[in-house]
């Protein structure tokens, strides 16, 4: 009986299938800022090709800028999205975490020195110790979280609070600047290609976590576990361990931003930087549609997520709004974002679609 | 409306995406009867209390209720509470970190303000005239389950309901307690209450119903006097075809015959863990059904829990096939080909959110390893294969696995398990809240699986189930072994009296 059903309902499934796809909000409302700029101010989509001061050959435009941006938001985001599918709760501590990556970033790249005239290490060996030192912020707070059982958001609260310290405390609160303009690379241009290498950054990392779920079981284990913990400790998974490896990637994760955000302006500000990205990261996750409560999640989604939100940021500036006045402009568009794509918004909308539906077909 | 009826149903359709889960039901109750819904899993009875609940919305059809001048609109269960409907669902949906007290009067308050004095005298009150074990100020986590059920139905008397609904309220309960909650639904009825009973034990039914309505696929099959229907024909009804007797399914299949001096799959010794049982030994030979039985917290589930490594293992030795093993997580049993169908469906077996397709190869893929997961193709081969060959009913192996309905929930944590191809299993009250086609299903699978060599530890509330299914059963009293019965030995009286240690 149900087979004969599941044919009737398909023919007219596949618009039906779009719009419950979790990519669609977050799509959506690209498109819908898109055509915001393209009415008010087409500019908006000017992209123009020109030198920087260094003499490389640059593009930019508000595009660019979003793209170049947006990729911290949406390495993060990859990183709290498994933190939430696993653990349920999300992690407050990734805009502290960044200081102390791009700390020990600088730290090691400068000696001890403030003003060093060469490299004291190479950047690779730099940030490779950066990710080590974030994974290893991260299993604290996975423990935290997974063995002592304290809520994602109380146990990040710690280094939420402590981490900009600790940063400040690795230079001995001093600011490096790297002269090196290599160094300047990962957060501007490589000479002779004019797209900003952050975007190339965060799309590997894409590509990098898109072969994970495709080629480990990341996905059914994460997701396990935050939809049934008990069920899949009694399918032999270990919940705890699966919590904090998600808790480490997202350390991993950390490490990169902070290499991308020390590498923009080649030295650190402790108190500012990637001040607030915590909840922007947040936000991108529920954007995308994900359950901040944990269980199945859309890695896509969350992504887009992440540049909707530098969109909305960018187009903000672009007409002028104060950077005091940003979040509260912002705070309005996420309210109705959030609310649209609340799961019982969604299923009343359906619910109208499919009455009216019904009142056709007797008509 | 007619005289003595307090609720008519008339004409009730519900699609799900991909389902009609009910196709114009009718359903009529009267005052002061009990009145039995039933059906096999996936028949929309529970479908049918959910849209009478205003849990669900209706496609079609009318809801008349006594005492109001046409169709009612139920909305939500707020608003069936306020017409007088009340229900104590299967799963118990009361909240285990509030007390006793504020369970029973959640969401029932009219002003801001609470005299909590009262309401704990109260509820004293009404849990000590229903003879429920239980305090007011007590949280209601640390009740046991049975006496939780106890309280939900409380708190539906307290609330002068004209129509009382009891979906599967004895699945958690004991003989005694089932006892109890009769003889408190047969006052009801006096005080002229109708009483919907969903339930799956036929016994039961015939002890305290009068009226039974049968579904099917999500149709009305009919509504009968309880004496004009004779049990084989209410089964019959339920499964749409004449059955064969149900009573010897043993003698269908061979035995496996492990030879005399085989040694056996799983042998423990003085096995204990952290759930509270005494040492026990237990061995089970290749192509055996053994089962533990005993009352409701007797410890039957702590001992195989113990054995899958479920609980923390604190003393011990376990040997498989005659090698020592150590089994410290259910990881290190599932190596060690065991698999554990856990005694909770919902809360240690489901999956809820994931598709059917990744519940079933759940337990297979965590074998195989975090590196190694099964390609798309593969995963949904192995989905239709166990959907087809345990008659799963679901609208695609995409569904997710919740919106299934229990019985074939529980297929599937089976089919999970078959995957692995174990060399034994261990079913925890498998057939627990499913329809007797289902059951007799899974009996059948049982033997089956014996016969090819498989050994089948198999835990039922049901004696008659177990004296079928096992040819050795483990007696628990007290958290604690008291005896094996073999043979002859394996009939009601003999087990009742291990049970209740009336020898001495």
């Amino acid at each position: 009986m149900a087979n004969s059903e599941n044919v009737k309902t398909s023919s007219a499934g596949s618009w039906k299938n779009l719009l419950r796809n979790q990519c669609f909000i977050p799509i959506a409302a690209l498109l819908l800022l898109a055509v915001f700029n393209l009415i008010v101010d087409p500019t908006f989509f000017r992209i123009t090709f020109g030198y920087n001061s260094a003499g490389n050959p640059v593009l930019s435009g508000a595009i660019i800028d979003i793209i170049n941006n947006g990729s911290e938001l949406a390495i993060l985001a990859i990183g709290m999205t498994l933190v939430t599918a696993a653990s349920g709760g999300q992690d407050i501590s990734v805009g502290a975490a960044i200081a102390i990556a791009g700390s020990v970033i600088l730290r090691v790249l400068c000696g001890g020195n403030a003003r060093p005239e060469t490299l004291e290490a190479p950047i690779i060996v730099a940030f490779l110790v950066a990710c080590v030192v974030a994974m290893l912020f991260g299993a604290f707070n996975g423990v935290l979280v997974a063995y002592f059982k304290i809520q994602p958001m109380i146990a990040t609260l710690i280094l939420y609070t402590a981490g900009r310290s600790i940063a400040a405390w690795i230079n001995n609160n001093e600011l490096p600047v790297i002269s090196d303009p290599k160094f300047a690379y990962f957060g501007g241009f490589i000479p002779g290609i004019p797209i900003p290498t952050p975007f190339f950054i965060a799309v590997a990392c894409m590509i990098v976590v898109g072969l994970a779920l495709k080629f480990t079981n990341l996905r059914l284990y994460t997701q396990s576990v935050g939809i049934n913990q008990s069920s899949a400790r009694l399918n032999g998974l270990n919940p705890e361990l699966i919590k904090v490896m998600t808790f480490v990637i997202l350390g991993l994760c950390v490490a990169v931003a902070g290499l991308i955000k020390v590498s923009r302006v080649s030295s650190i500000n402790y108190s500012v930087i990637a001040k607030d990205i915590e909840m922007d990261a947040i936000l991108a996750v529920a954007l995308g549609g994900n359950a901040l409560s944990g269980g199945k999640f859309s890695m896509a989604a969350s992504i887009i997520g992440a540049f909707v939100i530098q969109c909305l940021t960018t187009t903000l500036y672009k007409y002028g709004v104060p950077a005091t006045a940003l979040p509260a402009y912002k705070a309005v568009v996420v309210i109705l974002l959030v609310i649209v794509s609340a799961p019982t918004v969604r299923e009343y909308f359906s619910t109208l679609v499919k009455k009216m539906k019904l009142k056709g077909e007797v008509a | 409306m007619e005289d003595n009826i307090v609720l008519k149903m008339r004409n009730i359709h519900k699609i799900f995406p991909g389902v009609r889960a009910l196709q114009g039901v009718d359903f009529t109750l009267r005052k002061g009867e009990i009145h039995a819904l039933m059906g096999e899993n996936g028949a929309g009875k529970s479908t049918l209390i959910k849209v009478l609940t205003g849990v669900y919305g209706k496609e079609e059809g009318d809801i008349f209720l006594d005492g109001t001048e046409g169709p009612v609109a139920i909305h939500s269960p707020q608003d069936a509470q306020n017409m007088g409907i009340s229900t104590v669902y299967q799963e118990i949906t009361l909240c285990p970190n509030l007390t006793v007290a504020e369970n029973m009067f959640i969401g029932r308050t009219k002003g801001t303000v609470q005299n909590w004095k009262k309401m704990n005298a109260d509820t004293d009150r009404i849990l000590q005239s229903l003879e429920v074990p239980a305090r007011a100020a007590q949280q209601l986590g640390t009740c046991s389950l049975a006496v939780q059920q106890m309280i939900a139905i409380a708190r539906a008397v307290d609330m002068e309901c004209k129509v009382l609904i009891l979906d599967e309220p004895t699945s958690s309960l004991d003989e005694q307690e089932v006892e109890k909650l009769f003889k408190l639904m047969r006052d009801l009825r006096a005080k002229g209450v109708g009483i919907i009973f969903v339930t799956h034990f036929l016994e039961q039914v015939y002890e305290v119903c009068d009226r039974i309505t049968v579904m099917r696929d999500g149709k009305l099959v009919g509504e009968y006097e309880i004496e004009n229907l004779p049990r084989v024909q209410l089964v019959s009804k339920m499964l749409g075809k004449e059955v064969d007797d149900l009573s010897d399914i043993k003698g269908e299949v061979k035995t496996f015959d492990a030879g005399k001096d085989a040694v056996p799959v799983l042998e423990a010794e003085g096995l204990v863990s952290n759930a509270g049982i005494k040492p026990f030994d237990f061995h089970i030979n290749k192509g055996e059904v053994n089962g533990f039985t005993g009352l409701l917290g007797s410890g039957r589930s702590e001992c195989v829990r113990a054995i899958f490594g479920a609980d923390r293992v604190t003393g011990g030795k376990v040997k498989m096939k005659g090698k020592d093993v150590k089994i410290a997580k259910p990881l290190d049993a599932m190596k060690n080909g065991i698999a554990y169908l856990p005694e909770d469906r919902k809360v240690d077996g489901i999956v809820g959110d994931l598709s059917v397709r990744d519940n079933i190869i759940l337990a297979q893929q965590v074998l195989k390893g975090f590196f190694k997961p099964f390609s798309k193709a593969e995963a949904n081969k192995v989905a239709d294969e166990y959907i087809k060959l345990l008659n799963i009913k679901t609208a695609s192996k995409d569904t997710p696995i919740k919106s299934l309905s229990g019985g074939n929930q529980q297929k599937v944590i089976v089919a999970r398990w078959l995957f692995t191809h174990p060399e034994y299993l261990i079913l925890d009250e498998p057939t627990r809240g499913i329809d007797v086609g289902t059951k007799v299903d899974i009996q059948k699978l049982v033997l089956k699986l014996a016969s090819e060599g498989m050994s089948v530890t198999f835990i039922s509330s049901e004696l008659d189930e177990m004296i079928r299914t096992c040819s050795r059963l483990i007696v628990m009293r007290d958290r604690k072994a008291v005896g094996e019965l073999t043979g002859d030995e394996l009939n009601q009286s003999t087990i009742m009296n291990t049970i209740a240690g009336g020898d001495k």
